[in-house]
């Protein structure tokens, strides 16, 4: 019976990529380990093998496709005997058989936002270009690395490899090994000698490859970075960047799927970012590099190969401590930051289907946190839904929830509901992680529940 | 790989041997007015007394050239007079007053000096390895021909960063020396009971890095080694470990009973190898200075260790709006 070869998932978070070159054509006998195709992802271009013998019956997606769906078949496969006619039959039950752990993360992505309101970052009619978060934390890096020769680069991969999730890709050809310094993997040790170096002044960015890994480094991070400029009396201080993709991605189980943003917005000293856009990413990089302090700047993996527009100007920098209004309401108010906005956002489109308009807030900094806008906001719509990933125990929404009940309390018509992902470590199995994360409808009830719908 | 061993004196001046002594003297004397102060209750917290360790900050920083730079653990008392800032901002910080080098807001465990190069006062122990792997790194990307010393114990040499930082100093060239101030004692446990490695600098054969054991009771020696250490550093051949066998006169910190050694092994070092007591010899007996002259330096040293008690005394406690100052830079 004639076999499907279906495009292959080649990451933990790859939902498509670009079928870039066949290395065999129709006719052609092939054996288990042959390769078969060049897949680029957008994280690297990787050789795709053969599982199964056979003679390749039809190539069904043309060489140089982009776009290309993990699970679409892409060739047929023909057993001893068979002719090609059988693989045009077979094609028809291709999604039955495929499996359905590839998809759920997918879908619990949820999608990303398409109403862009009027923005404080640039004024209207400006002249905007569309790129990935990838891309403009890199353009973010390399525009600052060109303006000052203090600022390197320092982490593991982020040279020859070009970076673990590409974000740093051609960065070691532009810049050169002096200012984008490979480590071995030793986070303990090259987040102090960066902190260091930063005391000494230099301006160090140092990409963790996640989140999860800094933790071997948390005592620099707190200890020696953040805490230096007051033990000193100001004398000194640590002007740097520890950034690196936080939270879940998918499927990669308890250790590496945690959200930090609560634990580093308790500390003075530090400030924390979390972009949602490109256009965040891009803006608040370049703010956190020239920042005279240790920022941690926390990414996310999901969101990596998401594109925005962000505007095509010269020199574009967010300012820290700037909530952004994504979409105005006057019903409720949903605050979340990073990939949390992309429920946030998709639950404003659901709950406006049902006449409930509600207002989302792109934290964007976490510390210092813009309550001003959040309180104004509450002040208007009388309620508020919080919404992130990490944990419920001292979260980022009880943190925001407790600012509204202090400064606006008369205001609310309903409690604060903190939406965040379940207490538990993450689970591997696909359901399992689906339900430990946030969905769409949790924050649409949550709107509802407050709305008293 | 290793290098040689210090076994001949180098000629010194007169004028050097009295520059240690004034040094270690000033030291001594300041810690001895400390451990007093707290004792009064006008220091408070953890206070690390550096007394018997002397030769090896004075010798080293006589290794040292101007814009060097330095960083240490909580031990840090004597690493900051040796490298030259003022006695009485250090003094007034361990008395938590604003005319002390954090403003009252570092204490014992945390000052620094950009002017002195001094890159503190850190309490984690062995944290301010990797932090001194760093300063050297920035001195290399800017090429600036300086050297780092990153001072550490026999404690912290066993934690793992140690080793991540020789490796990628090593890796990189980076002009730093690591000295470990080998006392004996990480607080109360002896090297001996917890490693059974013969030597501590031996261990940065496994990365490459040469290295010797010093003897830390005689200050010329650690001069000497140190100037080897610098030598290497400065020509880019990148790191080099100094052991610097020590000995600590007084507890871990000023409320360790320090029942874990005998009075006599105190008092033996005290009397056998006491690094002042040998500089004080070799003055005399080389008739480099009388006992007049001595006794004069004594009694400057007094007064000066008096005026930075004085001040640590009067400089006022810092203005309650200082808790909320030097959080944030640009604040």
């Amino acid at each position: 019976m004639a076999i499907e070869i279906l495009m292959p998932a080649l990451s933990p978070t790859m939902e498509e990529g670009t079928l870039a070159k066949w290395l065999v054509k129709e006719g052609d006998t092939v054996s288990s380990g042959d390769i078969l195709a060049e897949i680029e992802t957008d994280k690297a271009t990787m050789e795709f093998e053969a599982v199964d013998e056979g003679v390749i019956g039809k190539i069904l997606i043309a060489a140089g496709t982009e776009g290309v769906k993990v699970n679409t078949a892409i060739a047929v496969l023909l057993e001893d005997g068979e002719d090609a006619s059988a693989a045009v039959a077979s094609s028809a039950p291709a999604e039955a058989a495929a499996p359905a752990a590839a998809k759920a993360p997918a879908e619990a992505k949820g999608p990303v936002a398409t109403s862009v309101p009027q923005s404080p970052d640039w004024a209207e009619g400006t002249k905007m270009k569309q790129m990935t978060v990838r891309e403009a934390l890199r353009e973010g890096m390399s525009e600052e690395m060109r303006r000052d020769e203090t600022v390197y680069l320092m982490g593991e991969e982020v040279g020859e490899y070009q970076g673990a999730y590409k974000i740093s890709q051609g960065m070691l050809d532009e810049f050169g090994p002096k200012r984008v310094v490979d480590t071995p993997i030793t986070e303990h040790g090259f987040a102090g000698i960066a902190v260091g170096s930063a005391m000494a002044g230099l301006r160090p960015i140092v990409e963790f490859m996640t989140f999860n890994f800094a933790m071997q480094a948390v005592d620099h991070i707190i200890n020696s970075a953040a805490k230096t400029l007051y033990m000193s009396g100001g004398q000194m201080g640590a002007p740097m960047v520890f950034r690196g993709p936080n939270g879940a991605a998918a499927r990669v189980g308890a250790q590496h799927s945690q959200d930090y943003t609560a634990w580093y917005m308790q500390i003075p000293g530090l400030k924390v970012v979390s972009p949602y856009s490109a256009a965040d990413a891009k803006g608040l990089m370049k703010t956190a590099i020239r920042d005279n302090n240790p920022v941690i700047f926390l990414e996310n993996e999901i969101m990596y190969g998401k594109s925005f527009d962000v505007p095509d100007v010269d020199d574009f920098t967010i300012p820290f401590g700037k909530a952004k209004i994504e979409r105005e309401g006057t019903d409720v108010t949903i605050v979340s930051f990073s990939i949390g906005m992309t429920y946030a956002l998709a639950a404003a489109d659901k709950l406006a289907e049902d006449g409930i308009s509600a207002e989302v807030i792109n934290l964007r900094t976490i510390r210092p946190m813009d309550t001003e806008t959040i309180l104004a906001s509450v002040r208007k719509t009388n309620r508020c839904v919080t919404v992130e990933e990490g944990w419920p125990q001292g979260s980022v929404g009880g943190f925001i929830s407790g600012v509204i009940m202090q400064e606006a309390f008369d205001y609310l018509d309903a409690p604060v509901i903190t939406l965040t992902g379940k207490d538990v470590p993450m689970p591997y199995a696909a359901n399992l992680e689906k339900h430990a994360l946030l969905t769409v409808d949790e924050v649409v009830d949550a709107c509802k529940k407050v709305t008293y719908r | 790989m290793s290098a040689k061993k210090a076994d001949a004196k180098p000629n010194v001046s007169a004028e050097e041997l009295m520059g240690h002594y004034r040094e270690m003297l000033l030291i001594r004397r300041f810690e001895e007015k400390a451990g007093q102060l707290y004792g009064m209750g006008l220091i408070g917290g953890f206070c690390h007394l550096y007394i018997g360790q002397e030769a090896v900050v004075v010798g080293l920083e006589a290794a040292a050239e101007e814009g060097d730079k330095r960083v240490t653990s909580y031990r840090d008392h004597g690493h900051m007079l040796a490298c030259g800032m003022d006695p009485k901002g250090v003094m007034a910080e361990l008395t938590g007053r604003t005319g002390g080098y954090s403003k009252g807001k570092g204490g014992s465990m945390h000052m620094f000096s950009k002017e002195k190069h001094f890159y503190g006062g850190h309490g984690i122990v062995a944290a301010q390895v990797p932090l001194g792997a760093g300063l050297a790194f920035a001195d290399k990307y800017l090429g600036n021909g300086r050297v780092t010393f990153a001072y550490f114990g026999d404690g912290a040499a066993n934690q793992g960063q140690v080793y991540e930082t020789y490796n990628m100093a090593e890796l990189w060239d980076l002009p730093v020396v690591f000295v470990i101030e080998n006392n004996q004692y990480a607080m109360g446990m002896s090297v001996k009971r917890s490693t059974k490695s013969p030597s501590l600098w031996e261990r940065g054969a496994a990365y490459g890095i040469p290295g010797e054991e010093v003897d830390g009771m005689d200050v010329l020696a650690v001069k000497a080694a140190g100037e080897r250490a610098v030598a290497h550093c400065r020509s880019g051949k990148g790191p080099y470990i100094l052991e610097v066998k020590t000995y600590r006169y007084r507890g871990h910190s000023m409320s360790d009973p320090a029942k874990y050694r005998t009075r006599e092994e105190v008092q033996k070092m005290k009397d056998e190898r006491d690094p002042i007591d040998q500089v004080r010899d070799m003055l005399l007996t080389g008739k480099h200075a009388s006992e007049d002259d001595l006794k004069a330096i004594d009694k400057e040293i007094k007064a000066i260790v008096n005026d930075a008690a004085e001040f640590s005394k009067t400089s006022p406690e810092p203005d309650l709006s200082e808790l909320w100052t030097d959080i944030y830079a640009d604040q």
